[in-house]
């Protein structure tokens, strides 16, 4: 039996389209795609990003615990956030997350949805010897996201806090809407934005004060349809479509979320440090599609008649009117301008390896 | 619920069929369209092309699916609609006019009274 998120009846009322997704019933959009994906480039959107999950760790040991789990360096400020992956022995990623340190001896590890019992058991079985406590919070917390360029003229309506003084990945906890919240300037959309952490019964009053204050700049509700196309224009990897188990942070290009210019251990570190050193044997690379045609998630790519790669995230890009790609290349045709083909349907279609982001103007990069 | 229009037959595989003069008219019905969503890019047949009933024609992707549409019916592509290429939405906006796919010039006629009546496309797509 699906979950359903306390916005369900939001989402029915303003006449989403809802499907199944990680467990829960989510709004996969509420009119067209591209018109809620343009609203959070050019103005604000608002999400329910409920089904994400959320685990607290407390304790004394909970900085070195992090950093035994997590590639990404644990030693941050109090307030401040990091993306990082968690990866088995061999390398390969478990998820990819959001952490934010509350306090000295306290964090919030925010997983993906879909990966939800399995980080959670992954986690539980690695705390022998820490001096360390974790609650899996994820069905009490509900999560509003506000994302695009106007979101904090939004959210500056609903608190007291000083939203300047929260920088990228930072965060804070104060009244929001007049309830308790974690306000964190944090987002998966390449714009400027805000990610608002609650209590359950908190979410419907949240809810309906943002989409209010965020009437006069045009805001939408915007479902997960929208927030895919928004993360691959700005070439943010998926978990399930472009990193999973057979696929390495190094590989990813996720080396920046590696602490191994630190002395730390952590799970993989070998195997990470080698194939760094070695180079892997493939690469993540962005693709813009050039002409007409649209490859997807399993199209395979060609250079001449010899297959150099697979795609595993295709769509069209809302903002710049043209289809892109992310991809994984062999070694050595990975380089930018380089041109491949991939094949949908029979026919071969031309692509060319770009920079990411695809899409540059964002008011967050 | 859709629009089922009773002047048009239909096939399984969602497409509906307009006799227009010595040719047949083909495109994506409504519940089609709205099942798939915003369609952003159309694969078009070329004009001339032989059509074989079953036969994949081209192809459509929306936002978050791609789909195959098939030839109805046995015959020659007569005519294509090119203002999908610069406007693929019409395909949701206008399904069963502005909106068209293909057309066919056909050698047996009797191919068209095989095809779904909206009666039996309608029990077909559970409506």
């Amino acid at each position: 039996m699906d979950k359903r998120t306390p916005l369900y009846e939001k989402h029915v009322a303003l006449g989403a389209t809802i499907q199944s997704f990680a467990g829960y019933l989510m709004p996969i959009k509420y009119g067209a795609i591209q018109k809620e994906h343009m609203a959070v480039r050019e103005s604000v959107g608002a999400f329910d990003l409920t089904h994400m999950g959320e685990f607290r760790v407390t304790g004394p040991d909970s900085t070195a615990f992090l950093d035994k789990l997590l590639t990404n360096d644990a030693g941050v400020d109090n307030g401040k956030a990091y993306y990082s992956t968690m990866c088995y022995p061999d390398g390969g990623i478990v998820d990819d997350l959001i952490v934010y340190r509350i306090g000295d001896q306290e964090y919030l590890m925010v997983v993906n949805a879909a990966n939800l019992d399995k980080d959670w058991a992954w986690v539980q079985s690695h705390l022998q010897g820490f001096n360390v406590k974790i609650v899996n919070e994820s069905d009490e917390t509900a999560l509003v996201a506000i994302q695009g360029p106007r979101a904090q003229e939004v959210c500056l309506k609903l608190t007291d806090v000083d939203l300047d003084s929260i920088g990228y990945y930072e965060h804070t906890t104060g009244k929001f809407a007049g309830i308790d919240a974690l306000i964190a300037r944090t987002g998966y959309t390449g714009e400027d934005g805000f990610e608002i952490y609650m209590k359950y019964p908190d979410a419907e009053a949240v809810w309906d004060s943002v989409m209010e204050a965020g009437e006069e700049f045009g805001i939408l509700p915007v479902g997960l349809g929208a927030r895919d196309t928004l993360r691959l224009e700005v070439g943010y990897p998926l978990y399930g479509n472009d990193i999973d188990h057979s696929t390495t942070p190094i590989e990813a290009k996720l080396a920046w979320v590696v602490k191994l210019k630190t002395d730390k251990y952590f799970i993989a570190r070998e195997v990470l440090e080698q194939q760094k050193a070695e180079k892997p044997g493939r690469y993540l690379v962005g693709m813009k599609v050039i002409g007409k045609g649209f490859p997807r998630h399993g199209t395979p790519l060609f250079s001449g008649d010899r297959k150099v790669g697979i795609v595993t995230s295709g769509s069209i890009a809302p903002a710049l009117g043209q289809a892109v790609c992310l991809g994984y290349v062999e070694r050595g045709f990975q380089k930018r301008g380089n041109e491949l083909e991939a094949e949908v349907r029979g026919k071969r279609i031309p692509l060319k390896i770009v920079k990411i982001p695809f899409y540059k103007e964002g008011s967050r990069k | 619920m859709s629009n089922i229009p009773e002047n048009v037959r239909y096939t399984e595989t969602h497409e509906w069929v307009r006799k227009d003069g010595d040719r047949y008219v083909i495109g994506l019905t409504d519940h089609a369209q709205h099942e798939m969503g915003e369609i952003v890019m159309v694969e078009l047949p070329e004009v001339g092309a032989e059509s074989t009933k079953g036969d994949a024609m081209g192809g459509l992707e929306a936002v978050k699916t791609a789909e195959d549409f098939y030839a109805p019916m046995d015959g020659e592509v007569a005519a294509v609609n090119e203002e999908l290429e610069a406007n693929p939405s019409l395909i949701n906006e206008d399904p069963f006019a502005g909106g068209w796919l293909f057309a066919v010039k056909v050698s047996d006629d009797s191919q068209f009274e095989g095809l779904l009546t909206a009666e039996e496309y309608k029990t077909h797509i559970g409506e």
